[in-house]
């Protein structure tokens, strides 16, 4: 990445470079911070699930084993849970995409002047504490939460429903809530790049609304959807933070048996190995989701 | 609606938009109900968080401020937030100048390493930096959750001012040069002003990002939590948590105003 000050700006490219000290006063800190903090720690994670123990030293020298690796494949409740969190983030990811569309589709066409206040409207509570609006979803589920509380109100049901928190069902609400705003925006994107042109051709040939939406406005926010889908999909995998607090024992994924070997358990080269395995799914899915989206695509370039 | 020609996108769509209008408010609705539940409670005289509601208080925004342990945690997330920003918002100007003024190999490489913090699990970030602290026997605490935060909020501050610098004017940076100012003179006198309202919006979302987090922060907190973790290790007792959604209540009010802030700053 460094040793590359002769491949300069062709236009710059001139043997006294004036741009050459700049390009390393820039080039050293970027590198030495992505590689201290982001490429180190990866390696260190790695190096830790080929040891067979914590005893000693991180720095100390060891003899690598497949040791946590053999547990990891003898286990099958790990990939079962994996098998889970992926499921669930795929059903997340679905769910978001599918409420999504309708909005930036109405923010797209038919929001006309005011499309920028709704959906700064949309993207407030995306910037409120996460942690908070997770909690939120626990008194709304709760026993004694909002939704028990009026279908109490109401007659329709005598006891308080308890199926309703600390599950799965909970954890995909809460994490289909939060992401809304999010998958929206991919889409939002994909439809502001539709020519209207093409809609107002449609209709002069007497297409019907839900022609032009099946023939023109799909075909061309499919790449802004698939995109959505992904960026919802993705992070989901690897979420925690949710179940942690909405999931109770029934709900737990994957990143909960990972927290759990770091700060209760302390059998970090196991938790390592399971963390390498969920770095090495995230990487694939991200190779398969560029691949299918094609970014620059995307970007209109 | 009829088909009228308009200028305004859309008009001429056709169809009924009450629909779809309808929807939106509906799922606006939702989107706000637990933000204005937690609200309520916070002004709610009953400590049990559940229904019926008993009466209308401000006791726990008073209280608050008699809560010396939350007043420190809050305190620490400044502090965290404030180091974590400034590192992510210095590297990320750093990196987006590299990718949108030089030619170099290694480039793709860059450009996904400052992204790469976006698409990987934060369990998976926290897990190998609490292995390299350890490692090499940095004590848990506020530098360590900071570093944790400033290279999930790389990506934010990479791509804020990278979109800024790919979009003005080169010949700028040309004409700085041509007239005898050297590259380092260009930088510090023409593109770094230029880019400062990114700069400003960059540091203003990594904070935002940091003060927020807790994923990382459970992982990487020594014995003094940031308010995300205290937070958390308070859920389990009731009788504090309308004190703590009231302080949230503030936060958000306070998060909400920096995010607006810098937005009206990127578009200047």
């Amino acid at each position: 990445m460094t040793a590359a000050a002769d491949r300069l700006d062709p236009g710059a490219g001139r043997s006294s470079d004036p741009r050459r000290g700049t390009f390393f006063l820039l080039s050293i800190p970027a590198v030495v911070g992505l590689a201290l903090f982001l490429i180190l720690p990866i390696l260190f994670m790695v190096a830790l699930s080929f040891r067979a123990d914590l005893n000693g030293t991180l720095l100390a020298p060891f003899d690598p084993t497949l040791k946590q690796y053999d547990k990891l494949f003898a286990t099958g409740s790990y990939w079962n849970l994996l098998g889970i969190s992926t499921l669930i983030a795929f059903g997340v990811a679905t769910i978001a995409t599918l409420l999504a569309y309708p909005l930036a589709y109405f923010l797209a066409f038919r929001a006309g002047t005011r499309a920028g206040l709704y959906l700064i409207l949309l993207l407030v509570p995306f910037w409120t504490s996460y942690l908070l609006r997770v909690m939120a979803w626990k008194l709304m589920l709760g026993e004694a939460g909002v939704i028990n509380s009026v279908l109490l109100a109401t007659g329709l049901i005598q006891h308080p429903l308890e199926a309703l928190l600390y599950n799965r069902f909970s954890v995909v609400v809460t994490l289909v809530y939060v992401w809304i705003p999010f998958a929206m925006l991919p889409i939002l994107a994909a439809m502001g790049r539709i020519d209207t042109r093409l809609h107002e051709a449609a209709a002069d040939l007497y297409a019907s609304p839900w022609q032009q939406l099946r023939r023109i406005t799909l075909p061309l926010s499919l790449p802004g959807v698939i995109a959505a889908f992904f960026m919802v999909f993705i992070p989901t995998v690897g979420e925690y933070v949710t179940p942690l607090l909405v999931g109770g024992t029934g709900g737990t994924m994957y990143g909960n048996i990972v927290q759990a070997f770091f700060v209760q358990a302390a059998n970090w080269p196991l938790g390592a190995a399971l963390s390498v395995i969920m770095l090495l799914a995230t990487l694939v899915l991200v190779i398969i989701g560029i691949r299918i989206v094609q970014p620059r695509r995307l970007l209109g370039q | 609606m009829t088909a009228a020609v308009s200028p305004v996108r859309g008009k001429r769509l056709g169809g009924r938009s009450s629909g779809l209008r309808g929807y939106y408010w509906l799922m606006l609705a939702l989107l706000y109900l637990p933000i204005v539940l937690l609200f309520i409670f916070s002004v709610n005289s009953n400590t049990t968080l559940s229904f019926p509601l008993k009466g209308l208080t401000i006791a726990w925004y008073t209280k608050l401020f008699a809560t010396p342990n939350l007043l420190a945690a809050v305190g620490r997330s400044v502090v965290v937030a404030l180091g974590a920003s400034l590192i992510a918002t210095v590297l990320g100007t750093m990196i987006a100048l590299l990718l949108s003024r030089f030619d170099f190999r290694g480039k793709g490489l860059l450009t996904s390493m400052a992204i790469l913090p976006l698409l990987v699990p934060y369990f998976v970030l926290a897990v190998a930096l609490l292995i390299l602290f350890r490692a090499i026997g940095v004590p848990l605490g506020l530098p360590t959750i900071a570093i944790g935060h400033a290279v999930i909020a790389l990506p934010y501050t990479t791509l804020i001012v990278l979109a800024r610098l790919i979009g003005f004017d080169r010949q700028l940076e040309d004409a700085s040069m041509d007239l005898g100012a050297s590259y380092p003179a260009t930088l510090r006198l023409v593109i770094i002003p230029i880019a400062a309202p990114a700069i400003a919006s960059a540091f203003i979302t990594a904070f935002t990002v940091s003060f927020d987090e807790f994923a990382l922060a459970l992982f990487l907190a020594g014995k003094d939590p940031t308010f995300p973790v205290y937070l958390y290790g308070q859920l389990r007792f009731a009788t504090t948590l309308p004190v703590l959604i009231a302080t949230a209540v503030l936060l958000m009010a306070g998060s909400l105003t920096l995010i607006l802030a810098a937005n009206r700053i990127r578009q200047r």
